[in-house]
């Protein structure tokens, strides 16, 4: 009996619930996380975005008039929103890889200034990304 | 005597510099085209395509695209390399970047000299 009970709080121990993946929506990341993590989905869009920015580099060179269509194209709301996004991307990726090469050559070597240079990032690129938006409307 | 054991297949701190060297390049070019923009007076086509006109200036751009879609293939890899497991679909997405990747650079040098 004695050891029946042992036997069964043994195994209550060893299936204790253990996350078995991580729990996003549970891991609150501290700000240079999500400066990292955003810096890795900026990217991705930068990548997915890069034909369409060609096409852009391309109509805008080739002749006065695909540049004035382009322009008109770009007047479209749902285009300078498109455009405002990869924007914010650029300038995130921009900002946060300044910051990973300051770390790299030690610049940023202890942990108050990697967090405060964490909210530099932030700040700078959404305050260019508003005065973008600003100049677009 | 040093007996290391090293495995993988050695690309590494290679792709860690690529990584940074073309970051550097592309920083650079940036602020110098948003320097100019900033500079002009007015903004308009001819602005915009006698920027380009030279040929240093598209030799300098084309330097910038083919950091861009170096340090792309680096990044993608990386993502893919985290997130996607299963062999096969991990290497469809692999071949599919690069071969986009370089339809791109020949993209590039055809809107760069005007072809």
């Amino acid at each position: 009996m004695r050891h029946s009970i042992l036997l069964a709080a043994e195994e209550m121990a060893m299936n204790k619930i253990r996350p078995k993946h991580l729990a996003l929506h549970k891991i609150k990341l501290p700000l240079p996380g999500i400066v990292s993590i955003l810096h890795r989905a900026s990217g991705a869009l930068l990548f997915v975005a890069l034909p369409l920015l060609l096409f852009v580099l391309d109509q805008s060179l080739r002749s006065i008039e695909t540049y004035t269509n382009l322009a008109e194209m770009l007047a479209h709301p749902i285009l300078k929103l498109a455009l405002l996004g990869t924007m914010w991307a650029f300038l995130h990726h921009f900002c946060a890889g300044l910051r990973y090469l300051a770390i790299d050559l030690h610049l940023l070597s202890n942990i108050s200034a990697a967090r405060s240079s964490s909210k530099w990032v932030m700040a700078v690129s959404l305050s260019l990304t508003i005065m973008f938006g600003v100049r677009l409307w | 005597m040093v007996n290391r054991i090293v495995t993988g297949a050695h690309y590494g701190l290679r792709d860690w510099l690529v990584q940074r060297v073309t970051a550097v390049v592309m920083a650079i070019y940036s602020a110098v085209v948003v320097v100019f923009l900033l500079l002009q007076p007015e903004f308009g086509y001819d602005t915009w395509a006698g920027l380009f006109s030279g040929n240093p200036m598209r030799t300098f751009s084309m330097l910038f695209l083919l950091s861009l879609f170096y340090h792309a293939w680096i990044g993608m890899r990386d993502i893919v390399m985290d997130y996607i497991k299963p062999a096969s679909i991990r290497l469809t997405i692999h071949v599919l970047v690069i071969l986009a990747l370089v339809l791109y650079v020949i993209w590039s040098v055809q809107i760069l000299w005007g072809l």
